[in-house]
């Protein structure tokens, strides 16, 4: 019988993944697995994880990798992709790191056009650390640094970090997907496909968000977490392409 | 082997070149700025890169990034800055990825002053950052000794796999004098060097590759932890041996001065001015800072020694705690301080060792 199917070969074979029920870590890295085996590019591949729920990937994972700071994913790339230039680099980001404490390393690597790769999750809280405020918690929002809900005159609103690094002339393409559905999940697929083939092609700076969800933080079940995906978040990030140049 | 006229700044900076350094990425304070600037000048003549990041803490991180792709790199920055890089640093250390600084210090504390000090000691030798990790640091006392310190410390840094700091000081970086240049290593020497790296660099290697990379600064498993510290701890035990020190007419001296850098430079300056009045002056100049040359102060005659006068531009006195530690009580320890951007005088020193002998 043929075998359509099978555990990507970049998640490592003996190991069982430690993220919550619902959680689309394990899906969008399995989506960046697949398309590193149908690209061929898993030999190059040089991944610089975030600090957070994304860095618990560096356990499964069968690429090289590193951890970088707080914030400073984008400089830790741009650092190995001019000293290295043949491997392909890309970061993995959640909303708190790319977006809050490194927002000065995303935006002036996006501004300087690096030839590198960002895949950024937003699920609109800090997960790891129990589910604090991010930049991208929506108005109204619980969290556990703001539990009467985001207030805008107090904390300000969610960042939409698609179109703020469109205002820059540098970046070739910058995408906002989801993975709450089978068909957002293949368009997510899509887009990190694209986003790699252009850092292959030397296009420059390219970024996917991927909306997503936290349910232990959200305090929902997964299947409440997907329709508060659709009913909420989407409205506030609305999904597609927002350059491609 | 060329000998040339050159700035401290820019001298280190063509001798991190001709050490192999591929990798520069800083942002601009004074007084260190001549780094940054020769580097953005000539990285593109070798093939290396220079970046000009948008913070302190943005560019030694992409040193982090460099260095654990395999290529040689290196940040500077002054008193201030290197606060900011600090994180970066031990980074760097935690995942023992080779890398080599420069800190031109002024100052201090906070902004400080814009001129050179030796207020950083604490900061350089004994909390770089958080988590207690440690690094050898070479204390120049002239621009030659910049260009041979840093020249070398691309080596040590590969060896060990751990951050090398050279300490510095606003005099050093800005003064010029004659220096005799190191040979540029070879592309093939380079390309020799990053090979060597390639087994545990974050490149990309294939799946079947016995060990994929895994550069990690930190870990989840107290147990791993533990043995990483404990790993670390034993490669900073084994640096006893580079403690490094230079002993002048300390032999028949009445008063040995302790001092590092600029200081002892001043310092060596005011032993030959004494000795030629017949007063008994020499001197211990520790070369590197940390580890920190005790075994000097085992050489001096404590049954002659009225005291050992510690000279430092930092008040309060930082240096003064290790070279306390190394006299261990044989004789009293005196200081000869100036702070916040003053340069220390020689006569000031002439007249500290005046006093001691006064007693």
């Amino acid at each position: 019988m043929k075998q359509i199917y099978a555990r990507t070969k970049t998640i490592q074979e003996d190991k069982v993944s430690g993220f919550c029920p619902g959680c689309m870590h394990g899906t969008v890295m399995k989506l960046i697995g697949e398309v590193l085996d149908e690209m061929n590019l898993v030999d190059k591949a040089a991944c610089v994880l975030g600090i957070g729920c994304c860095g618990l990937q560096m356990d499964y994972m069968a690429y090289d990798n590193t951890t970088a700071p707080h914030g400073r994913a984008c400089a830790v790339a741009t650092g190995m992709k001019k000293a290295n230039p043949e491997s392909l680099v890309f970061t993995y980001q959640g909303d708190g790191d790319f977006a809050s404490i490194g927002l000065a390393e995303s935006m002036s690597a996006a501004n300087r056009g690096e030839n590198i790769t960002v895949i950024f999750i937003n699920n609109g809280i800090y997960g790891m650390t129990g589910g604090q405020m991010a930049p991208t918690t929506l108005i109204g929002m619980k969290s556990s640094t703001s539990p009467q809900g985001r207030d805008a005159k107090e904390h300000g609103y969610p960042m939409h970090m698609c179109e703020i690094l469109n205002q820059l002339t540098a970046p070739a393409y910058l995408e906002r997907t989801s993975c709450n559905n089978p068909a957002n999940v293949m368009k997510t697929k899509k887009a990190i496909k694209k986003a790699f083939q252009n850092q292959i092609d030397g296009k420059g700076f390219s970024m996917v968000e991927i909306v997503t969800s936290c349910p232990t933080n959200w305090g929902m079940d997964a299947l409440k977490a997907l329709d508060y995906i659709e009913e909420k978040m989407l409205p506030e990030f609305p999904l597609g392409v927002i350059r491609d140049q | 082997m060329s000998r040339v006229f050159m700035k401290g700044c820019e001298a280190i900076a063509e001798a991190a070149v001709r050490a192999g350094c591929r990798f520069f990425a800083g942002y601009p304070i004074t007084p260190q700025n001549e780094i940054p600037e020769y580097f953005a000048r000539r990285m593109p003549e070798v093939g290396g890169s220079f970046v000009q990041g948008e913070s302190e803490v943005a560019s030694v991180n992409m040193v982090y990034g460099a260095a654990s792709a395999g290529v040689r790199s290196m940040t500077s920055s002054s008193s201030p800055g290197i606060a900011l890089k600090s994180e970066g640093i031990s980074y760097c250390a935690s995942a023992r990825i080779p890398m080599v600084y420069a800190n031109i210090s002024r100052g201090g504390p906070g902004v400080g002053s814009i001129q050179p000090a030796q207020m950083d000691y604490y900061q350089a030798t004994k909390a770089s950052g958080n988590g207690g990790f440690q690094m050898l640091v070479f204390a120049p006392a002239s621009v030659q000794e910049a260009v041979d310190m840093t020249y070398k410390a691309f080596d040590y840094a590969d060896r060990d796999r751990n951050p090398v700091l050279i300490l510095a000081d606003g005099v050093i970086g800005t003064m010029m004098e004659p220096v005799t240049l190191p040979e540029m290593k070879t592309d093939e020497e380079i390309a020799e060097i990053k090979e060597a790296k390639k087994a545990w660099a974050c490149i990309g290697h294939p799946l079947d590759y016995a060990n994929r990379s895994w550069i990690e600064p930190g870990h989840w498993k107290t147990a791993d932890m533990q043995r990483a510290n404990e790993e670390a701890s034993r490669l900073y035990e084994s640096w006893g041996k580079e403690a490094q020190a230079e002993e002048y007419r300390t032999e028949d001296a009445e008063v040995v001065i302790a001092a590092y850098g600029i200081s002892a430079r001043i310092a060596k300056s005011a032993v030959n001015q004494l000795r030629k009045e017949g007063i008994k002056a020499g001197l211990i100049r520790a070369i590197t800072v940390h580890p920190f040359p005790s075994h000097a102060f085992e050489h001096i005659d404590y049954g002659k020694v009225k005291a050992v006068l510690d000279v430092e531009m930092s008040i309060p006195a930082q240096f003064v705690t290790d070279v306390e530690a190394a006299v261990k009580n044989r004789c009293p320890v005196e200081t000869c301080l100036c702070s916040g951007g003053n340069i220390m005088s020689r006569d000031a020193v002439i007249e500290s060792v005046r006093k001691i002998l006064a007693k």
